[in-house]
């Protein structure tokens, strides 16, 4: 008798059994896509952080002084120590390598432009642009196109052109900022006269910072210029990186083991530092603290935004399952009354009602879930331009939680239709 | 129903008034007895409309104030604007000034000046003289064990410290023969170019070198419209330097806060579709609940007009009351999420409410609306018969 009931209500009140289904289809997915989005905002806006560059300098702890005024290195070129080129790729091999989204050496020269008395100093800068590296069995590309997102390479004129363009790492072309070459009334196509070399401008670079004034190179043209083959004066790297917290800060050299461990394994800036000293001989790795200490911040308040606004949805989402719920069942008083003019218990008729209820929420939870999937997905695409990816063992949850508010909301309404007297609620009177 | 005292009326608006003052009073009683018999049911749907009108106030003043509350965390990140004079000259004396009065109070501009001083063993080392104050502000991300408080104080960058003074001892610098015998008082840290240096005051290095600053850093407020537009208007004015701005901080400020802007738009988009839901559920619920009303009515010989103002009034008077006081929720809780979140309080936004009094409005209307036109077909007799 109890499922007949059950099935019969379904068919025949097919239409408000639609209505209440789909009010709980549609709090359930916003409530998935919210979940989804606000477990992933912070990777999604840690990576966006990466925009403003890198946040990790990897200098050789021998180092002597920089000498650098307004963007003019006045440190004689051979003076100090260099990293090893060789060593680079290993920072693929670190614990946190997949969190370290690029890494860019510098080697800056200081060159001589022009012939006899006027001359001048001018620094051209040793870098990789976009360059092919492997390690173990592993093939990737890093350089300033990933570590300096906000480096813009033109033809001069503010034109494209395929004519110019960012040099490959293994030719001898080079870029100009765009104030040097304003001075030097150069255009790409070009060719400078550098140490005896003749170079092709394949750019102008734009930056807003010191580059403006310098010459950007292939590395190993630099390394040629310099004499010092091999040679890294500086390396930038891009990490995605945990907000500081109390145990970040700690110094490693005073943790216990299984602390030490904890820290090792979090992706703090200042374990990824550690960890870039371990790989590259006679380094010392710093954060750059405008980026590094400022993203922690910013990526904080964000997920703090979020986390409300997902509360907020959720409250939203429960409030109109529940009062979907309520309406629904409030219209059946006829109904109970009839059952219990029959002799039903309130027992038996609340768990009629519940037993519906709860169709409903494993129905409406299955949809709303896929809807909410697709929700997150859309939004993930259309602002990240990625994807937001949805944990399976959200699935589970939020048939858990689409249950519990149906339920929720549906026991006010059934015990007041419960206790409705059946002599009026079958005169039609109430 | 009387003429209000102290009012003059001519006859004929006495006359207007007494045709229609029992048929508004009855309105006006049936509008509020309904309200009175059926509190359960009123409040219940006016519980849904305050919450809906609170969610959607909140999620809109979040969305204007968000915008404003992470541009004052990004300027974190220090000056946006540098101003540098011409091939490293130094800047005009007037020029700091010349900025403050074009930017506004808001703005923090320090300047810098610099030069390459020799240390006892001859090695180059770059010196800095900038207003602490100042520079302490811009530049929050400075790790700083302390700020030097006599003129003679420095602060010393790490790698710097290595070099002019292992162990914290007085060092002195050579500028073009002129000797300064300085104190180191604090460390700063940076992981970046400042960790070479050493930072003077301003006034002990001019004293000392001569130099006048070369370079302001700016950090303007606003969107980068307004930003570029200050730095248009600033050219004229310092024909001898370069103003640009620092487009490392620029961009990625941009990028952030759209990607944020366009996501909290998104959400609270969903948020407040969700909320109009619940009230249409609850109100079309509250409606349809009260089919024996709409017939009896109907049977007394009530025209479909009154019928449509009187459900129709009654929904808009529930948008009315629940928008008030959805909106004074809403605010609260969106001052409580700044403080929460930003450690400042989101300012309430009056110009939010129109919107949230016109939806609540429109929301209730169509819940009320949309079952009136299904029962409209149905004889009062079968809806008295209760069928």
């Amino acid at each position: 008798m109890f499922p007949r009931i059950v099935y019969e209500s379904f068919r025949r009140q097919a239409r408000r059994k639609l209505l209440a289904g789909i009010a709980i289809t549609l709090g359930v997915a916003v409530a998935t896509a919210m979940i989804a989005v606000a477990t992933d905002i912070g990777d999604k806006i840690n990576r966006e952080l990466r925009s403003y560059g890198a946040n990790l300098v990897v200098t050789p702890q021998e180092d002597t002084l920089d000498v650098e005024v307004g963007g003019v290195n006045l440190k004689p070129p051979s003076d100090g120590a260099f990293l090893n080129e060789a060593d680079l790729p290993k920072i693929r091999g670190t614990f946190w390598h997949h969190n370290i989204v690029g890494f860019s050496p510098m080697l800056p020269a200081t060159i001589k432009l022009g012939n006899g008395s006027d001359a001048k100093d001018v620094t051209l800068v040793g870098t990789y642009f976009n360059k092919a590296l492997s390690f173990g069995k592993e093939d990737f590309t890093t350089g300033v196109r990933i570590t300096h997102p906000w480096w813009k390479v033109s033809c001069g004129d503010g034109k494209e052109s395929p004519n110019c363009g960012w040099p490959d790492d293994n030719s001898q072309n080079i870029l100009v900022g765009e104030r040097l070459a304003a001075k030097l009334v150069k255009k790409p196509g070009d060719t400078l006269e550098i140490s005896g070399r003749q170079l092709t401008i394949s750019g102008i670079l734009s930056t807003g910072a010191a580059e403006d004034d310098q010459i950007v190179s292939p590395l190993a043209l630099a390394q040629q210029i310099l004499g010092k083959p091999g040679a890294v004066r500086r390396l930038y790297v891009s990490a995605l990186t945990k907000p500081p917290d109390a145990l970040s800060v700690r110094d490693p050299k005073t943790m216990t083991p299984e602390v030490y461990d904890r820290w090792y394994c979090s992706p703090y800036v200042e374990s990824i530092a550690y960890q870039l000293q371990e790989v590259i001989p006679h380094s010392h790795a710093e954060q750059i603290r405008q980026v590094a200490q400022n993203e922690g911040t910013v990526l904080s308040r964000i997920k703090g935004l979020m986390l409300l606004v997902t509360l907020a949805a959720l409250l939203a989402s429960a409030l109109a399952v529940s009062a979907a719920m309520a309406t629904a069942i409030y219209e059946r008083r006829v109904e109970v009354g009839l059952m219990k003019a029959l002799g039903a218990g309130d027992l038996a008729v609340s768990a009629i009602f519940f037993a519906e209820a709860l169709l409903l929420a494993l129905v409406g939870g299955i949809a709303g879930f896929s809807a909410g999937a697709l929700l997150a997905r859309q939004i993930g695409r259309s602002i990240f331009h990625s994807q937001i990816s949805i944990e399976p063992v959200l699935f589970p949850v939020i048939l858990a939680i689409a249950v519990f508010v149906t339920f929720a909301g549906s026991a006010a309404a059934i015990r007041r239709a419960v206790k409705f007297d059946p002599v009026f609620a079958l005169r039609g009177e109430g | 129903m009387s003429t209000i005292p102290g009012t003059l009326l001519t006859p004929k608006q006495v006359a207007d008034r007494r045709v229609q003052s029992p048929h508004t009073s009855m309105f006006a009683r049936m509008l509020l007895r309904a309200a009175v018999l059926r509190r359960r049911r009123a409040a219940s749907a006016l519980l849904a409309m305050v919450v809906a009108a609170a969610v959607a106030t909140t999620m809109m003043n979040l969305y204007v104030d968000v915008q404003a509350k992470l541009r004052t965390e990004f300027r974190n990140y220090g000056a946006n604007v540098v101003i540098v004079g011409k091939d490293g000259q130094s800047l005009p004396a007037d020029a700091l000034a010349k900025v403050e009065s074009v930017l506004g109070a808001k703005t923090l501009a320090v300047p810098f000046s610099y030069a390459v001083a020799r240390t006892k063993d001859g090695q180059s080392v770059v010196v800095v003289g900038t207003d602490f104050a100042r520079a302490r502000q811009l530049n929050h991300w400075w790790k700083v064990s302390h700020w030097p408080d006599a003129p003679n104080e420095a602060l010393i960058g790490m790698r710097a410290a290595s070099v002019v003074s292992p162990n914290r001892q007085p060092f002195e610098l050579t500028f073009q023969g002129k000797a300064i015998q300085l104190a180191p008082a604090g460390m700063l840290q940076t992981g970046a170019g400042e960790d070479s240096r050493i930072y003077l005051d301003q006034s002990a290095f001019q004293n000392w070198t001569g130099v006048a600053p070369s370079t302001i850093e700016v950090a303007a407020n606003g969107t980068a419209a307004e930003v570029e537009a200050s730095i248009r208007q600033l050219a004229p004015l310092l024909p001898a330097a370069d103003i640009r701005p620092v487009r490392q901080i620029m961009e990625g400020e941009a990028n952030v806060l759209n990607k944020t802007r366009a996501t909290i738009y998104a959400s609270a988009t969903l948020v407040v579709l969700t909320s109009a839901l619940c009230v249409l559920a609850t109100l079309i619920g509250w409606v349809f609940d009260r089919r024996r009303d709409f017939a009896i009515m109907k049977a007394l010989g009530a025209s479909e007009r009154l019928i449509n103002g009187f459900f129709a009034a009654e929904a808009a008077a529930l948008g009315v009351v629940g928008a008030i006081l959805g909106f004074f929720i809403g605010i609260g809780v969106a001052a409580w999420i700044g403080r929460v979140n930003f450690h400042a309080p989101v300012v309430p936004r009056f110009s939010v409410f129109p919107y949230v009094l016109a939806g609540s409005v429109a929301v209730a209307l169509i819940s009320a609306i949309l079952p009136i036109e299904l029962l409209r077909r149905v004889q009062p007799a079968i809806i008295l018969r209760g069928e």
